[in-house]
């Protein structure tokens, strides 16, 4: 066996060591802690879950979108509406929710990546307003700002004749756990296999790919795409679980927060959104019961980022120590 | 009342508004035209106008106008010095990267937002008008002050149009513009130029705040709407035109106060963010701008 096949082959093993480990630890970490953390920790989950969709585009594709908050909304709504409206159940509305996300980010796509760059985070945004503005409008379905609840026979999921509560704690915590593991795996798979080196290599040299023979626009949309359907997964996934549904999850604050959360773990490392997902989220918990100014750390921990350590915890490590994460 | 005179309220209402959004809009479109960098806290600037000017009329209260003309000078070149200072600290060190710039003023936005929010707190608070006198119409009274503020807008664009294109400090900010590199070889002060005019746009965000508080109260989350407002007269303008944005901020400014009777608010912000959207995708250097070098 070549040296480099060899090399390989451990670095593989390092990394299913390594994030099997990650894994096997929140696993773990739901017989050791208490109530309060355990509802918070699941809620990171599907949070981090948002922030590993958002880090295929930005991390790896190097688009830089200031509005994914659409596509989690878009999952988000898209189960709300269907559980609530139409009566498909959870695991209906769950799949509803996705494909909402799905057809969105590619018919977006399709009109967007005519942009790049700043124009890119503006339209970006700008769409992402428009999508909150109609979640207002449309206010006696969505009831706006105050948001609706799914309740009774909505809390239980029915697949494959199993039935699962979805109001147990336990149940809870161990769909989203599954939920994320599934994405990083995904997303190591990805990310290893050639289409996720296209990825990085359109980060970092579009014009050079596209010289090389490869469509970029379509591996882009397919990015896009991706990513989209990773967020909206997420955002079906918070509707399903916690049983609300409110405007303030398509708002651009989280637009700027899984881009915080990946700045801050790690751009382009697949467990970077995990982590720095789990230390914002407690930063911003000590931080609001202190003063209602909590997104004050936001911005200082966003700018302290963007100025001294751009490429995140996960990203710096990796640059001195670890080259073999990805 | 009959169709004319509300039609001419409107025009009344649409032309302050258009004051308004022309200079703080021209503030944003400044520094992207030299610059080059998207600045998102640009409301937030506009919003500290705002609440310094309530803080000054506070001070000296029993004066309304005396207190109102110090807030017209103080309240910016406070606005003035805390850009500055953030653009030395912060936006230098980043090498005025776009993408990099964008986050970081996102940061900044936060960061002003919130920390108007500890010391100024949630409320909505007024500030008296400097004069009270009305104009008396056949149909309705109106508010002189509001007037003023037209009047005061239109004599700072003037100034902003004079120092731009006659004075030697314009001269720089447009080689600047034209041409950073060459500029540099040229001996200018890249550097100082882009820490005056990014203080200057947000003064002239800060006074187009001062000028309105009195019409509209300070709160810590007023600078919302003039970010998106100016985001779309820049946009539609064509980015870094001045001249542009001035002419898109009046048509704006105008059709607001029109939309504004046939449709809800909501659906006409709506419209307005996916058209500019709209306008990004097809025509990014702007439905007047030229196109990029």
């Amino acid at each position: 066996m070549s040296v480099r096949a060899t090399a390989a082959r451990r670095n593989l093993h390092r990394i299913i060591v390594s994030h099997g480990g990650v894994i096997a630890l929140l696993f773990a970490a739901q017989f050791v802690i208490g109530a309060y953390y355990h509802l918070s920790l699941t809620r990171v989950m599907v949070l981090a879950t948002f922030a590993v969709g958002y880090n295929i585009l930005f991390g790896y594709t190097g688009l830089l979108s200031l509005g994914h908050a659409l596509f989690f909304g878009a999952g988000l709504y898209g189960a709300g509406i269907a559980a609530t409206q139409f009566g498909v159940g959870a695991s209906g509305a769950f799949v509803v929710g996705i494909a909402a996300g799905l057809l969105l980010a590619f018919a977006l796509g399709l009109i967007i990546l005519r942009t790049a760059g700043v124009a890119f985070m503006i339209v970006t945004m700008m769409f992402a307003q428009a999508g909150y503005l109609l979640v207002l409008y449309f206010g006696t379905y969505t009831r706006g700002d105050e948001g609706f609840v799914l309740k009774g026979a909505l809390r239980e999921a029915h697949l494959f004749g199993f039935s699962l509560n979805l109001a147990d704690p336990v149940t809870r915590y161990n769909l989203a756990l599954f939920l994320l593991a599934a994405c990083v795996v995904g997303c190591i798979a990805l990310v290893r296999s050639p289409v996720g080196r296209v990825l990085v290599a359109i980060r970092e040299n579009e014009e050079r790919s596209r010289m090389l023979g490869y469509n970029t626009f379509r591996y882009k949309l397919f990015a896009l795409t991706l990513s989209g359907t990773i967020c909206a997964t997420a955002g079906a996934a918070y509707a399903l679980l916690f049983a609300y549904v409110g405007a303030t999850f398509a708002s651009i604050e989280y637009s700027i927060l899984p881009l915080l959360w990946v700045l801050l773990g790690g751009i382009g490392t697949v467990l970077g959104p995990v982590v720095g997902t789990l230390l914002m989220f407690y930063l911003v918990d000590v931080a609001s019961s202190y003063t209602s100014a909590y997104m004050l750390v936001v911005g200082i921990v966003l700018l302290i980022l963007i100025v001294w350590a751009p490429g995140g915890l996960l990203g710096t490590l990796r640059e001195r120590k670890i080259g073999w994460l990805p | 009342m009959d169709f004319g005179p509300y039609l001419f309220l409107a025009f009344l209402e649409g032309t302050v508004t258009a004051a308004v959004l022309a200079l703080t809009a021209v503030g944003l479109s400044l520094v992207f035209g030299v610059m080059r960098i998207v600045n998102v806290a640009h409301g937030e600037f506009f919003m500290l106008g705002a609440v310094f000017a309530w803080w000054c009329t506070s001070l000296i209260s029993g004066y309304p106008a005396l207190g109102f003309l110090a807030a017209l000078i103080v309240a910016p070149l406070l606005v003035g010095a805390i850009a500055m200072v953030s653009e030395r600290l912060i936006l230098k060190r980043l090498n005025y990267n776009p993408e990099g710039t964008i986050v970081a003023t996102i940061a900044l936005l936060y960061i002003i937002q919130q920390l108007a929010l500890i010391g100024y707190g949630p409320d909505a608070r007024p500030v008296e008008a400097p004069i009270t006198f009305r104009i008396v119409f056949p149909w309705f009274g109106y508010a002189g002050y509001k007037l003023v503020v037209v009047a005061a807008a239109a004599a700072l664009l003037l100034a902003t149009w004079f120092v731009l294109t006659r004075t030697r400090l314009g001269l720089l900010m447009r080689a600047t513009q034209y041409d950073r590199e060459t500029a540099l070889a040229f001996a200018i002060p890249v550097d100082r130029v882009y820490a005056i005019v990014f203080a200057v746009g947000a003064m002239l965000a800060a006074v187009a705040a001062v000028l309105i508080v009195p019409i509209q109260q300070a709160h810590y989350l007023m600078g919302n709407d003039p970010l998106l407002l100016s985001f779309i007269v820049v946009i539609i303008g064509g980015l870094g035109s001045i001249k542009g944005t001035v002419v898109a901020a009046i048509v704006i400014g105008m059709s607001d106060g029109i939309i504004s009777v046939f449709m809800t608010p909501t659906l006409a912000k709506i419209i307005a963010t996916l058209l500019v959207a709209m306008v990004l995708v097809w025509r990014p250097q702007g439905l007047f701008g030229q196109t990029a070098r």
